[in-house]
């Protein structure tokens, strides 16, 4: 993998962080509309970098259009990848 | 149901393969304190849940603790890798070696497989909450001593965050609790 894809990547793995903290939050605070505000802007960052990896990198997840051949199995796996 | 993210939560960094940590680390793969138990006891405890929040976390963090699960998965892959079977022996693994090689398995830092009896449903949502209070208390103390035992400051790195999240999850259920306590307290009818 090579740095742009690994710092796409990095991104992207933040992100997600970020819109779990909002989930686990909002799940013992449902009416703080405040930080459901900042969950859903949140979730609509995450989706727009998610696009953009995909279409560049291929997919992360089931049920996304892929090119040819399958490109799902294609290397490397998360434990494969050096993050340092 | 559950869905493949083909990604970490966090970065799981090792600084140098290193086999006595891989030794110590296993206990967050398979032991009592562990990712695994923690993930099952939460999934497995939430059916019962009387309110709406405490299906939620138990159902959230059961799912990040998988993600957790694979972390550790991923550092002892690393720590392990291109190891000969003399480094493997050396390091005390030689017994480890014998039954599984180099896979990953369920088992504490001294060969203990993982036991569901690590773990417990009680059907009363406090006495359970309280118990998964006391797992992320106890699953911290764990990181807190495996970071003592490492000078890899890439792999302290990665088991500093799993120690943090252990707190968080902390705090979600301490809450969770109080909501659990408000809602049975206003259904008692004296």
């Amino acid at each position: 993998m090579n740095r742009e894809q690994l710092e796409a990547l990095k991104e992207l793995m933040a992100q997600q962080f970020t819109v779990l903290e909002f989930q686990l939050y909002l799940d013992t605070h449902p009416t703080d509309q405040r930080a459901l505000m900042e969950y859903n802007e949140a979730c609509r960052q995450l989706m727009v970098l998610k696009q953009r990896y995909q279409q560049a990198y291929g997919p992360l997840t089931f049920c996304e259009a892929s090119d040819y051949p399958w490109q799902w199995i294609e290397e490397p796996w998360p434990w494969q990848i050096c993050y340092e | 149901m559950w869905i493949y993210e083909k990604k970490l939560q966090y970065p799981a960094k090792v600084g140098r393969a290193n086999l006595k940590m891989a030794k110590y680390l296993i206990t967050q793969y398979g032991g009592p304190d562990g990712e695994l138990a923690a993930s099952m006891r939460y999934l497995t405890q939430r059916y019962n849940m009387p309110t709406p929040q405490a299906k939620g976390i138990l159902t959230d963090i059961g799912t990040e603790e998988l993600a957790h699960m694979e972390i550790i998965a991923t550092l002892i892959y690393k720590l392990m890798d291109r190891a000969t079977v003399e480094e493997i022996e050396r390091a005390g693994l030689g017994a480890y070696y014998a039954d599984h090689d180099r896979s990953l398995f369920f088992v504490n830092g001294e060969g203990v497989p993982w036991t569901a009896a690590y773990i417990q449903a009680k059907g009363d949502p406090v006495a359970d909450l309280h118990e998964d209070m006391a797992a992320e208390q106890k699953a911290r103390a764990t990181y807190e001593w495996l970071i003592n035992l490492s000078d890899d400051p890439d792999l302290n790195d990665t088991l500093s965050f799993l120690r943090e999240r252990e707190i968080v999850h902390f705090q979600r259920f301490g809450e969770t609790l109080q909501i659990v306590q408000e809602y049975m307290n206003s259904r008692k009818i004296y």
